[in-house]
């Protein structure tokens, strides 16, 4: 359960301020599956970057699963981000030099968790999402497609309680953003919440929650009829 | 994150860019490279010098005739009076001393020997089977002088290797007479090759008794007595005995100068210490510049790699793991640079051997040990401030650079 209440995140940027988000108030459960939609410029990426921990907010309250994570140290809050939270991006950010395993493996040995442990799980998610052949092959060497398979597949292997994709298909083509997607809604259906940011209508229409961001407020937060 | 994968991880980043991480170590293994080819070349002129005075015979004293003030003087030439001479007897009566090993009176002159029709001028150097010790010599076939009394003038000689070659050729001339002079003497022993030694080359002398010597080339006096004291210790005090003895012997004048190699060489160990460690110094310099070369790469590296620390962060780096393997990174690209200097630094100081004989270049132990612990304390030290920016670094804003 995610709970944010009044949060403002301001930037000053030579003598302007910008206020990217202002007092944003947002609940989500568990299993949901919510996209956030907006123009540029709106928002919606600030408010992904708090929710997963990447920047902090100028004001206001942020509880992941009843506990207050905005009082938290940079210490801290890496914990949470490693034990509760996965990132999809746009942009993959896959590690360049590493196979497509040991980017899967990273949260792992950041975690300390031992080698013996890690190999399992790693070949188990690999498999399940159709890229086990891929596993020795460096991110240059894969498709698109393949190479976000494999950032979910990293952002799932510690079992976090939320999947935080930001544009997760906006550097792909159709079919393979078709894929994905299918992928990561697969992944809610069993009970990961599963939160998307998109400009992409079609897309963000998918998800049974739909909030919209403008001009760093909530718009509108609506369940999805369809 | 395990002490393992932190290595492993920095490993990889290191292999990921290989040309900084050639520079770095490159930059590294000349910094310690040249701590260890000047200080072993600092330590190879201290050894040099020290191997000179060594030379005189360790623990060893000269007694020469005259009294001077100075070490190292012409003797009893600007004394003003005639010294009375050394002989053989005051030679003998100086084995009483306590802490004296061995006494060895000598006289040095230059003769003509031959044998079986070749002739040669050598230096002969008469003295007692004691002289073996003082002088270090190495007897390869035969015996030395054997252990008699002194005043006895055997017809006897121990020959230098190169007096053994180039009279004898290939075959041995144990128990063959050469002619020193108008006498005839046996061979009953060689010497082992040993080079220059006192300023005299060894190998191109012959030894006979000092009685012998003193006999053919009509002599009273000996030119000197070398004293072996027993230990390192005894040194401080023998001197002040053998002053006293002779003093006694003759007739109350203090008429010889006792030499100790000891304070001429300690003086200049001292000085070639501080040479090397200035050398040292000068080497340590270029050790600091590659440290900050290191820095300067990191801290390029950091913002290359933005990107990376940022999603390193998102999936649960903490600050303090990303400075740690900034630190590790750094401590392997100086560990390796280290590595590389001390066998550059190893090869280069065998490259001054080869070139220098003379000159033992050899890299002090301390010097080696301090330039790899400084090495890695540089790296280590110069990758604080970039480990320090990467770990700070806006987890969002870092991965929103591309």
């Amino acid at each position: 359960m995610i709970s944010m209440t009044n949060i403002s995140r301001h930037f000053t940027v030579g003598d302007e301020e910008v206020r990217a988000l202002h007092d944003v108030t947002l609940r989500i459960e568990h299993g949901e599956y919510v996209s956030i939609m907006g123009p540029s410029g709106s928002g919606k990426s600030t408010l992904l970057n708090i929710l997963g921990l990447l920047d902090r907010p100028s004001a206001g309250s942020y509880e992941i699963d009843g506990k207050d994570v905005t009082g938290l140290n940079d210490q801290q809050q890496s914990q949470v981000r490693r034990e509760k939270i996965g990132f999809v991006f746009q942009f993959f950010h896959l590690v360049p030099r590493l196979s497509a395993e040991e980017n899967v493996e990273l949260p792992l040995v950041l975690a300390g968790v031992a080698p013996d442990e890690r190999k399992p799980l790693v070949a188990r998610l690999l498999s399940e999402f159709g890229i086990a052949r891929r596993a020795r092959h460096r991110p240059d060497q894969l498709s698109g497609g393949e190479r976000q398979r494999v950032a979910i597949a990293r952002a799932m292997v510690m079992r976090p309680a939320a999947i935080l994709a930001d544009e997760p298909t906006g550097n792909l083509d159709q079919t393979t953003g078709k894929e994905v997607i299918h992928l990561l809604e697969e992944l809610n259906a069993r009970g990961m919440t599963l939160i998307m940011v998109t400009h992409d209508v079609a897309l963000g229409s998918r998800a049974r929650r739909l909030i919209r961001t403008l001009d760093g407020r909530v718009h509108s937060d609506d369940a999805n009829p369809s | 994150m395990r002490p393992g994968d932190t290595t492993q991880f920095a490993w990889r980043s290191l292999e990921g860019s290989p040309t900084r991480t050639l520079l770095m170590v490159l930059a590294m293994s000349i910094g310690v490279a040249a701590v260890v080819v000047l200080t072993s070349l600092g330590e190879g002129a201290r050894r040099y010098v020290r191997n000179e005075f060594e030379s005189l015979g360790t623990n060893l004293i000269i007694v020469v005739p005259g009294h001077t003030e100075t070490l190292g003087g012409t003797g009893g030439m600007i004394s003003g009076r005639t010294a009375r001479d050394l002989t053989l007897e005051d030679a003998l009566a100086l084995r009483r001393i306590r802490g004296i090993e061995h006494v060895a009176p000598l006289n040095i002159a230059e003769a003509e020997v031959s044998a079986r029709g070749r002739r040669r001028n050598v230096p002969v150097a008469g003295s007692t089977s004691e002289v073996r010790f003082i002088w270090g010599l190495t007897v390869v076939s035969g015996q030395f002088l054997p252990p008699q009394d002194p005043r006895n003038a055997a017809p006897v000689c121990v020959i230098g290797s190169t007096v053994r070659r180039e009279l004898f050729g290939n075959s041995s001339p144990l128990g063959d007479y050469l002619r020193l002079g108008d006498r005839r003497f046996r061979v009953i022993g060689t010497l082992a090759p040993k080079g220059e030694f006192a300023g005299v080359n060894m190998d191109e002398m012959v030894f006979i008794p000092v009685a012998s010597a003193q006999a053919l080339f009509n002599l009273h006096s000996l030119l000197r007595i070398g004293v072996m004291a027993r230990t390192r210790e005894d040194i401080r005090h023998v001197p002040q005995q053998i002053k006293r003895v002779l003093r006694e012997r003759h007739g109350g004048e203090e008429d010889v100068t006792v030499l100790t190699e000891d304070a001429v060489s300690s003086a200049f160990d001292r000085i070639l210490v501080a040479l090397t460690l200035a050398l040292g110094g000068i080497a340590a310099i270029s050790l600091s510049v590659a440290g900050i070369l290191i820095m300067n790469v990191m801290l390029i590296a950091v913002t290359q790699r933005t990107n990376e620390i940022g999603l390193l962060k998102a999936l649960g780096a903490s600050p303090g793991q990303i400075r740690m393997l900034f630190f590790v990174e750094a401590a392997l690209l100086s560990a390796v640079g280290a590595a590389v200097g001390s066998v550059l630094g190893q090869a280069g100081s065998f490259v001054i051997r080869q070139i220098y004989p003379a000159v033992p270049a050899h890299a002090p132990v301390w010097a080696a040990i301090a330039a790899l612990l400084v090495s890695l304390a540089t790296g280590i030290a110069f990758s604080v401030l970039p480990a320090r920016r990467a770990a700070a670094l806006e987890p969002a804003a870092a991965l929103a650079r591309r």
